[in-house]
């Protein structure tokens, strides 16, 4: 056990739109029967990390429900564990997490009382595969201090809202800007970092003494010069969900067979809280093409290019097209539904029409009364 | 220090179910997949964690390493417990009298120990190859007000059926079980036993070390009859709701097919009391947009190319390009090859069926294999069996084993024959 895990699951933002009025991005639900933070606990558990804390405070209802047990990742057991650690109030600190540095110094006794001498850092809305202990032996192989995983954006994503990264050809960090205006290149910070624990530690005390609260801007970026930072180049499949249109994007990707191979066909299952509920149900007159379909779903109309989730109901006659619909949405019959996400739990009354822009998902939330209908 | 329970389950899951025929050949009948998802274990587990019964002895004998897996530490069903839980009970060697399970009340009496280091009031006795829902709660709280000693699960079924089943007669007015016909030719009523009792564990203890010479010693014929000689109150708890043998391929067959109908008769789909199982996969379905799917189930992780119709498919099936399956039950991690055809088969786990392969063709033939288990127009295809391509298998055929082209004469398998390759057995 040579590693532990921070899972950095604290976010919110403008982008998500009204998605993130119900849940942290991290508890997003995710290609049919996940939710974001399934792919990184399960990278955790598939690299022998044991020991996890979950950093979080923005709207964490779904997300603490979500990871009620650990025992899905694996993580139930007397040696290291998954722990979840929201903001609290104590003798010496009122504040929220002021920022990444923040929330992992008001934790730090979870580094402190560990014996593990590297830490993972990791964000909760990345979508991806990796094993940290390959990204471990290059940190150690190049004598970094601290290791950030990169990756090339994918074409469709907007290299804008993510920290842009230049290296040398031995691949330490020479230039980084954040979220800057013009692209300079389109190899960019995954938020995942391999650093050791005294180290950290070390960084983050410093930092709190001089109020400085954020990883990127005050430990990336400030120290890069001072200190080795490298990138681990990762050349399979990575989304941030951390928008709307990268939220539905990402989830529609997983229609491309190499990306469901990749994910679900490698031998490494993604691991995620079981719902148990039936296989999905396909009654006659319904018609489905180029579509994921999860569990407990009854369909009877028509859908095209979409992702529908769990225990959904699709009623005759609909035609739901190059759309999202959410955990348990019951749609009524003769509903057209195009280019939307549909809120989960949402009940959409039989004979509407609902139907955004290919550029501009239009985000459906309905709160009809479920058994009236 | 023991953990008193007020009551215990004990479910006797040793059984082959020789007449699901290959399907059992290399598991025990109550790991046999079903509706999909499911293994029919998972039906009499999820009914004891529903009724509050967190603690259950699982005997198992026959092939248990399927069995053994799928209930793990029964974490799918909560019944991972510190106290309680789910325990798996083998036969043990001792150093009088090893013996295997020689019978449903035998098994119990060897596993005294595991009973009594809970210390119950009451022990619910059940079996491993129904399906069904059912509140045991509410059978306990019926065995208390009778003040019962026996209490037996009961389900009336057509009279001409009555002489398939353990018969029960009863006073009308109490419920008070009043004579017993273990498969008669003339019943006397059409109250057939569902083997579910409730016993008073102290009555059974007793019952069972003075009869533990009795060979075979058995519930229905021995251990009840006894107790209800010696006056001991047995009643009848009256069942009506769905409660289904599987025991045949046919009626497998079809207790699968109800689960597609528009509101099946057994309806998974509801919130309360829900079914649990450990599932292989979690990932969803994908269906291709060249594929149909209409009037089926179909399990987590599927990738659907072809066409299907009116089945049942289990987790991780590969239905490739071009494929057509109708009426037919595929179990998990099976693959139909491009172009091959599936019509009223059995397909188990982890099969491969050839290219360009027909199943189901032709007219209905006695079986030249065994008549008593193949005798439907059914195609059954035991687990990791693969099926090369090109070929046509008849109805009423069985298939275990990797099979190649010169097992087939003329690329063909005629109606009734069946294949059963070296090293596996029926």
């Amino acid at each position: 056990m040579k590693t532990i895990g921070i899972i950095l699951a604290g976010g919110n933002n403008k982008r998500m739109k009204d998605l993130t009025a119900k849940r942290a991005i991290a508890a997003m639900p995710m290609a049919g029967t996940y939710r974001a933070i399934d792919f990184v606990l399960t990278n955790m558990a598939n690299s022998h990390i044991s020991k996890v804390a979950v950093l979080t405070q923005y709207n964490t209802k779904t997300l603490n429900e979500h990871l009620n047990s650990s025992k899905w990742w694996d993580f139930g057991r007397k040696q290291g564990g998954l722990f979840i650690y929201h903001p609290t109030i104590t003798q010496k600190n009122s504040n929220w997490y002021r920022g990444t540095i923040d929330s992992m110094y008001q934790n730090i006794h979870f580094l402190k009382d560990s014996h593990e001498p590297y830490v993972v850092i990791a964000s909760g809305d990345g979508i991806y595969q990796l094993d940290y202990n390959k990204v471990l032996e290059y940190h150690v192989q190049r004598r970094a201090d601290i290791t950030m995983v990169t990756t090339n954006l994918q074409e469709w994503e907007d290299s804008s809202r993510f920290g842009q990264v230049i290296t040398d050809e031995d691949g330490r960090v020479r230039d980084f800007e954040e979220k800057p205006m013009v692209e300079t290149t389109r190899e960019v910070n995954c938020g995942i970092y391999i650093i050791r624990r005294r180290l950290l530690i070390e960084l983050l005390e410093s930092c709190i003494a001089e109020d400085r609260y954020d990883f990127v801007r005050d430990i990336i970026i400030r120290y890069r010069n001072l200190k080795r930072i490298y990138a681990y180049h990762l050349d399979t499949y990575w989304s941030n969900v951390a928008s709307a249109s990268s939220y539905f994007k990402t989830n529609m990707d997983f229609l491309k067979h190499d990306v469901r191979e990749h994910f679900f066909k490698g031998g490494t299952a993604v691991l995620t809280k079981v719902n148990d509920f039936p296989p999905a149900k396909y009654n006659p007159g319904s018609s489905v093409k180029n579509s994921l379909i999860a569990s407990g779903t009854i369909v009877n109309g028509r859908i095209e290019d979409s992702v529908v989730f769990k225990k959904s109901f699709i009623g005759s006659n609909c035609v739901i097209k190059n759309s999202i619909i959410l955990n348990d949405v019951y749609i009524g019959d003769n509903t057209v539904i195009e280019n939307c996400i549909v809120e989960s739990h949402n009940t959409i009354y039989a004979n509407s029409t609902y139907i955004g822009d290919p550029e501009n998902i239009r985000i459906v939330i309905e709160s009809n009364n479920r058994y009236s209908i | 220090m023991k953990t008193k329970k007020e009551m215990i389950a004990m479910l006797l899951a040793g059984g082959q179910g020789s007449r699901l025929g290959v399907l059992t050949a290399n598991m025990a009948k109550p790991a046999v997949s079903f509706g999909g998802k499911y293994r029919i274990i998972d039906f009499p587990l999820s009914n004891c964690i529903n009724s509050g019964v967190d603690t259950v002895g699982v005997m198992t004998q026959y092939q248990p390493l399927r069995l053994n897996t799928h209930i793990g530490i029964g974490i799918a069903w909560d019944l991972d417990r510190n106290r309680g839980g789910v325990t798996i009970l083998s036969p043990y060697e001792k150093s009088e009298n090893t013996d295997w399970y020689t019978g449903t009340a035998n098994a119990i009496l060897q596993n005294i120990g595991y009973i009594d280091s809970y210390d119950p009031e009451y022990v619910l006795i059940l079996g491993g190859d129904h399906i069904y829902k059912m509140d045991y709660e509410l059978m306990l709280n019926y065995h208390k007000a009778r003040k019962a000693d026996i209490t037996m699960a009961a389900m009336p079924v057509p009279i001409e059926e009555a002489s398939r089943f353990g018969v029960l007669v009863t006073e009308p007015e109490t419920g008070k079980i009043i004579d017993f016909q273990e498969k008669p030719a003339v019943p006397k009523s059409n109250l057939a036993s569902m083997g579910i009792y409730i016993f008073n564990w102290k009555v059974l203890r007793e019952a069972l070390i003075t009869n533990k010479d009795v060979p075979s010693l058995d519930f229905g014929m021995h251990v009840i009859p006894y107790c209800h000689k010696n006056g001991n109150p047995v009643y009848c708890y009256e069942y009506n709701s769905y409660w289904k043998d599987v025991g045949t391929l046919q009626s497998y067959w079809e207790a699968n097919m109800e689960l597609i109908d528009l509101v099946p008769v057994f309806n998974l789909y509801e919130e309360y009391w829900q079914i649990y199982t450990n599932s292989d996969s979690v990932a969803p379905q994908f269906v291709d947009r060249d594929a149909a799917v209409e009037r089926c189930i179909v399990g987590d992780g599927c990738e659907i190319f072809g066409t299907l119709k009116n089945s049942v498919i289990g987790e991780n099936v590969t239905i490739e390009p071009g494929a057509v399956v109708t009426d037919s039950i595929i179990m998990g991690n099976t693959v139909i090859k491009k172009g091959a055809r599936v019509e009223k088969a059995i397909i188990a786990e982890d099969c491969v069926i050839g290219e360009d392969a027909v199943l189901g063709a032709g007219e209905y033939k006695e079986s030249t294999f065994n008549k008593k288990v193949y005798n439907s127009d059914l195609v059954t295809i035991g687990e990791r069996s693969v099926i090369p391509s090109g070929v046509t298998i008849g109805k009423n055929t069985a298939i275990i084993g990797v099979t190649t082209l010169e097992d087939y004469p003329d690329n063909k398998l005629e109606s009734g024959g069946a294949i059963v390759k070296a090293g596996e057995t029926v």
